[in-house]
């Protein structure tokens, strides 16, 4: 116990601060200017500086990251059971789809502000859009890949195709749906950060060139520290989901480990 | 041929199926065998030689290339593998036949609840099937066809990845489940002893392209043990059995 404890924390933990003591030494003792790379004690002076504004901003980045994911979501899972039914849906969607992943956020990102403006709905969108690729895909594969057997057994019981789809191929499935929705969420936050770098009322994104054009560098580090820190939450958070959801695996993987 | 088609739960005549392929593949050939209502059928036979493309076809999942079939009502099915589904509980899988066949979630399960036990399954009602043993998941599985509301039962191996001793317990086990339920049932087995213990008559078949070589009835007073694979009478049925066994590789 304490052993895994100090695997997990303690020891990133340790490396972490002695990271940060030498960034802090460093930047003292080469007297770099802080508008080229601020000390750490300098980005936490900021982040306190900027408790006033960077809440509202955050807050507008999680709702965007948020309400996209769950567009992600739900378009996902519509566009796998459609393609997973049909094969003629899979000719016709499947490339679309792939087409869709290869148009580049730079270029996609500022075209939807053009055509929505500069409120929400662009950011939402971007996140919406990188984010249903993988659940979709992932969950297609899994629709059509579980167990043939399973799915006899079931057929031989009287069930129809509905029944078997609920009995078998969902619950099949909702691992690949979990996997998926882990990639989407670590973009997610990402993704209405960069559509609203483009061009935004709000949002941390929005912060972000704000800062830069003022040159303080040290509340870009706030911004990406309140990033990284958000995308790692929204990714344990999204585990945590899949555990309470699949509590058949949480209880078989358990006792081997 | 004495007993009429009448009342026989499971007919076969001249049946055959090849699988697809170039060229094809002949699996089985011109079996015919009848299997009594009520009755305790098993089927040995060496591996390959279509054992479970018969019950496939019997539980309607192959369609024969010819011959005849009738299945009296419809089978439930339990396939070589227990094929349990690993993200329901156990009480939900032991149901889950009964319910695809009709039977009110509620009914079915106050019916799984009371053969918990039987099944040898007590206080592991909620465990996930991940959490159960080999011989559990087999005797959940059996539980599961036994819920299933068909009047025929077939049963592909059911204790075939067990070891020795469990096996032997298994079958005794089941035996006397059977004697409660008297339904209709055909095993398929490699196990001589066990078709021996368990059943009423026992149809040998050939290597592949399978085909019926011998049927044997097996008129032992039942409750049979392990005790009875040592007498004379089982003793002369078992090289009866063994002898059809191998008439059928050499043909
Ligand atoms: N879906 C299929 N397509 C093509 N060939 C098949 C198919 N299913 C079974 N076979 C072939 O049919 C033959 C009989 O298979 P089957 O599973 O019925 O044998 P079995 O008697 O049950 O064997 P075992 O005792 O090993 O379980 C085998 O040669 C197998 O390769
Ligand atoms: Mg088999």
């Amino acid at each position: 116990m304490s052993r895994m404890f100090f695997d997990r924390y303690a020891a990133p933990g340790a490396l972490l601060a002695l990271l940060g003591v030498a960034w802090e030494t460093c930047t003292r003792a080469f007297e770099v200017p802080p508008w080229i790379l601020p000390a750490p004690s300098q980005i936490a002076q900021a982040a306190v500086l900027s408790g006033g504004t960077l809440p509202e901003h955050l807050r507008t980045t999680l709702i965007e990251a948020g309400v996209g994911l769950a567009i992600a979501a739900s378009l996902g899972v519509a566009v796998a059971l459609l393609m997973a039914n049909s094969a003629l849906a899979r000719r016709v969607v499947y490339p679309l789809i792939v087409i869709s992943q290869n148009v580049p956020l730079i270029v996609l990102a500022p075209l939807l502000v053009i055509w929505f403006g500069f409120g929400m709905l662009p950011k939402v969108l971007v996140v919406a859009l990188v984010g249903f690729f993988p659940i979709a895909v992932g969950m297609t594969e899994a629709l059509l890949r579980a167990d043939p057997e399973l799915i006899e057994l079931v057929r031989s019981m009287g069930a129809s195709r509905m029944q078997v789809l609920r009995t078998v191929r969902l619950p099949y499935a909702l691992p690949a749906f979990f996997a998926g929705l882990r990639i989407s969420a670590s973009y997610a936050i990402f993704g209405a950060v960069i559509g609203e770098w483009v061009g935004a009322s709000s949002g941390l994104g929005l912060f972000i060139t704000r800062s830069q054009r003022a040159f303080r560098t040290d509340q870009v580090f706030v911004a990406v520290i309140v990033i990284a820190a958000l995308s790692i939450a929204l990714f344990y958070i999204v585990g945590f989901v899949a555990r309470l959801a699949m509590p058949w695996q949480a209880a078989t993987t358990e006792e081997s480990s | 041929m004495t007993a009429s088609t009448a009342e026989a739960a499971i007919a076969l005549r001249g049946l055959r199926h090849s699988f697809a392929g170039e060229p094809p593949v002949p699996v089985l050939r011109d079996m015919t065998l009848e299997v009594p209502t009520g009755a305790f059928a098993s089927i040995v036979g060496p591996s390959g030689c279509g054992k479970s493309t018969l019950l496939r076809i019997l539980a309607g999942l192959v369609t024969p290339d010819g011959g005849e079939m009738q299945v009296r009502g419809s089978a439930a099915f339990m396939p070589q593998r227990d094929l349990l589904l690993p993200w329901r509980r156990a009480e939900d899988n032991a149901i889950l036949g009964a319910v695809l066949g009709g039977v009110p979630d509620g009914e079915a399960r106050a019916r799984a609840q009371a053969l918990f036990a039987t099944f040898g399954l007590a206080g592991f009602e909620q465990a996930w099937p991940g959490q159960l043993s080999g011989g559990m998941r087999q005797r959940l599985a059996l539980l599961r066809t036994f819920l299933t509301p068909r009047e025929t039962l077939l049963l592909d191996e059911p204790f075939g990845a067990l070891d020795a001793i469990t096996r032997r317990q298994m079958q005794e086990w089941l035996q006397s489940v059977w004697l409660e339920d008297r339904r209709t049932v055909l095993l398929v087995t490699h196990d001589v002893d066990e078709a021996l213990l368990l059943s009423d008559r026992v149809f040998i078949m050939s290597t592949r392209p399978g085909t019926i070589v011998e049927s044997l009835d097996v008129s032992l007073a039942r409750p049979r043990g392990t005790r009875d694979t040592t007498t004379p009478a089982f003793t002369v049925l078992k090289a009866q059995l063994l002898d059809a066994l191998e008439r059928g590789s050499a043909a």
